[in-house]
């Protein structure tokens, strides 16, 4: 008994769109990250999915390379986030919308 | 068996998701979206992936979500500011999301049923595809300069985490 891909198809458009969703609702910076992880992860299963539908390894190259990127994003992400908090005191993105300070 | 393992992980993760779109507080939704990762992994093995299960783990739930619990505990991120929203935008948040969500299920579910592709995996439950020595091959081959290349981005990622959270003497 096997699965049929689009499960694992739905299953990733639902992560995405809990991603997208929450990026537009949240409005603490911290979540505003959390949620674009979820995006990847979405993303990211949908490549498995197609790699053992396709019986091609590239999908699992493609899914090393997000993660190494969102490993990246995260890391300067993060920082930008203490470096703002810093001079704001805040983490609400409605109050962070000046380059300047 | 197959499809028990798959709906009981999906219900984690689609839990996990909605219980961070739920949460008010960061750190309840940084664990909400660790569930969300470690059930993914294991959805990973299901699909035959070792590899990137186990790298899955690693890097997204050990690496990547320590980073953030610790930046959360750091900056004492609580309670979510909440303002006052106009009447409308709740009436979008509660009925226009689930109605979008509702109605792109519906369309996705409708035209991959009548996709000539979807005719299940065929993969059964240990048997692994993409083995991770075939996919140390393929990367040190083909992918090699993307993989030389990721080097360099990290490096870079690095620099810039240390010049960005140093705290600047000279301003």
């Amino acid at each position: 008994m096997t699965v049929p891909i689009s499960w694992y198809l739905l299953l990733s458009a639902f992560l995405f769109a809990c991603g997208v969703t929450g990026f537009l609702i949240k409005r603490n910076v911290i979540t505003l990250f959390m949620s674009i992880e979820l995006m990847l992860n979405g993303v990211n299963l949908s490549f498995i999915a197609f790699a053992t539908r396709l019986h091609a390894l590239d999908g699992h190259i493609f899914v090393f390379f997000v993660m190494v990127v969102a490993a990246a994003e995260a890391a300067v992400g993060l920082a930008i986030i203490i470096s703002v908090y810093r001079t704001r005191e805040t983490l609400n993105v409605d109050r962070v919308n000046l380059l300047k300070l | 068996m197959h499809q028990f393992l798959f709906l009981l992980f999906g219900a984690f993760c689609v839990g996990g998701a909605l219980n961070l779109l739920i949460q008010k507080k960061t750190i309840n939704s940084a664990l909400s979206l660790i569930v969300v990762m470690g059930s993914l992994a294991l959805l990973y093995l299901l699909l035959g992936a070792e590899f990137v299960a186990v790298v899955q783990v690693i890097i997204y739930a050990g690496a990547i979500m320590v980073l953030y619990i610790f930046v959360i505990m750091l900056l004492n991120a609580g309670q979510e500011e909440q303002e006052e929203a106009a009447k409308g935008s709740n009436v979008a948040k509660i009925f226009g999301i689930p109605g979008l969500f509702a109605g792109g299920f519906i369309g996705i579910w409708v035209l991959l049923k009548h996709s000539p592709a979807d005719k299940g995996t065929g993969f059964r439950i240990g048997e692994l595809y993409g083995p991770a020595s075939d996919v140390g091959m393929m990367l040190f081959t083909k992918y090699l300069l993307a993989f030389e290349v990721t080097s360099i981005l990290v490096l870079i990622a690095i620099m810039g985490a240390v010049v960005l959270a140093r705290r600047s003497q000279n301003l």
